[in-house]
């Protein structure tokens, strides 16, 4: 049998996934994680009196220090299967990648293991995040002067 | 000739150890389980060393025998360097053959043993394989908690280890022939979908062992292949029909005679655990079959060459076992 013919073959018997499903999902449950954000950062305007840019300061730190945590304590893992992306593309799946990283290396040692696989996952999107502001920043400057 | 006849080979005995969830799974007659994956060691690695080591001693032990009894240990796993099984040949001093076929490990290594007793190079063969799901996570997937929703084409790998003892005396199991298998490639890059990967490969050495053996399907009472998954078995039944005319009716695979379907484990089992685990602890105590094929069938998967855009080629090895007990 040649290859496209297997390739064809292939694709008949695997069942397809269910795309439009996991696009709904991932939109709504991203969507409760910004919802749930939007409460926080109202708690601490309301209760501590910060200003919008503090308490945003603020959200990002417990929103990261909540995904390390479940993270750790092997929730996750799970919940993203059910979830799908609306989990990893908040600033949750970035504290998520690094602290799964941290987690599986740390025995391999603090420099060989822990240190040099940190970024193992999150090393893209610091590189990419960084150039793609670079180049938002040039074409800013050209347009907006 | 890929295929080759044994007059006196033997698997006189087994022992197994299997994980927390295949704990749970359709296999239940395995002697001993995990609760957990650490197994009381550090780290996985270290469990699944300990993993292999439990298994060889205890099997000693049921036998009242020692290592030095056997002439040789052959043996792998999936880890780099197949690190898990060097390691733990250190605890045996006796000589040692490590061979990887990635999932096809299995059937490697009773082709190998049952190829040095035959020839009458030795007496006793201890062979060993395992796997660990988190272990296999680690180095072909991603960090064990990270959580990347997979398709429904992958497959989980089994955590397992299992020893069996070859010899010249009659024993349990006879094995009656083997083919040994060509590494095959039909262009699938999607190392989610390693069924379709291997199918091919076994479906080649089926065809193989069939026509050099002077053999019909009906020869035996059952084929089972390694761990294609429930999709990989349907992408083989299919393969065969449409490239060799075969019919593939006693069939089963046991990466989807493994685990339950509740148990989220996509299209099925694999690893190098998973044959193994399957044969020894449902097939055989069913006790209904008595000639079976095994095809244990390995994805020779490397992540360098999956992001270099390489398609993943697999690799099958058959081996014909009569039942006599």
């Amino acid at each position: 049998m040649e290859k496209e013919e297997y390739k064809k073959l292939v694709k008949k018997i695997s069942p397809a996934e269910n795309k439009l499903k996991n696009i709904i999902v991932a939109f709504l449950m991203g969507g409760a994680v910004a919802l749930i954000g939007e409460f926080i950062v109202c708690g601490l305007m309301t209760i501590f009196g910060l200003s919008r840019v503090d308490a945003g300061g603020w959200l990002v730190l417990i929103v990261i220090f909540v995904a390390c945590l479940l993270t750790a304590l092997n929730f996750f893992d799970n919940w993203v299967m059910r979830c799908k992306c609306g989990l990893i593309i908040p600033t949750t799946g970035f504290a998520h990648s690094v602290a799964s990283s941290a987690l599986d290396y740390r025995n391999d040692g603090l420099i060989t293991g822990l240190g040099s696989n940190f970024f193992k996952l999150a090393g893209s999107v610091i590189l990419y995040g960084v150039i793609s502001a670079f180049i938002l920043v040039i074409v800013r400057v050209i347009i907006g002067g | 000739m890929a295929s080759i006849k044994f007059k006196n080979v033997y698997i006189k005995d087994y022992y197994s150890i299997v994980g927390p969830i295949e704990k749970e799974s359709q296999i239940k007659n395995y002697d001993l389980a995990m609760d957990d994956y650490y197994f009381k060691e550090k780290t996985f690695e270290l469990a699944e060393i300990k993993m292999q080591q439990t298994v060889i001693d205890n099997l000693l032990a049921r036998h009242k025998m020692q290592i030095s009894d056997f002439d040789i240990l052959i043996g792998g796993d999936l880890s780099n360097q197949i690190s898990i099984t060097n390691y733990n040949a250190v605890n045996y001093n006796i000589p040692f053959l490590g061979i990887y076929a990635a999932c096809a490990t299995f059937c490697e290594s009773l082709i190998v043993g049952a190829n040095l007793i035959e020839s009458n190079s030795c007496q006793k063969a201890m062979l060993i394989t395992s796997s660990h799901n988190l272990n296999a996570e680690k180095q072909f997937r991603y960090p064990v908690e990270y959580g990347a929703p997979k398709p429904h084409t992958a497959t989980f790998t089994s955590t397992g280890a299992i020893s069996t003892m070859l010899t010249k005396n009659q024993g349990k199991i006879k094995i009656e022939s083997a083919t040994i298998g060509r590494v095959i490639e039909l262009g699938i890059k999607d190392a989610n979908n390693l069924g379709a990967v291997m199918a091919p490969a076994a479906a080649a050495t089926l065809q193989t062992h069939l026509v050099e053996m002077k053999r019909d399907l009906n020869y035996y009472d059952l084929i089972l292949t390694g761990d294609l998954g429930c999709i990989g078995s349907n992408i083989l039944k299919e393969f065969c029909a449409t490239t060799y005319n075969l019919k593939l009716k006693k069939y089963l695979d046991a990466g989807c005679e493994l685990f339950l379907k509740s148990q989220d484990t996509f299209s099925g089992g694999s690893g190098p655990a998973c044959l193994p685990l399957v044969l020894y602890n449902k097939i055989l105590k069913q006790k209904k079959y008595r000639k079976i094929l095994i095809i244990a069938t390995g994805a020779l998967h490397s992540v360098a060459m999956v992001n270099q855009k390489q398609s993943i080629p697999a690799i099958a090895h058959a081996v014909s076992l009569e039942v006599l007990s």
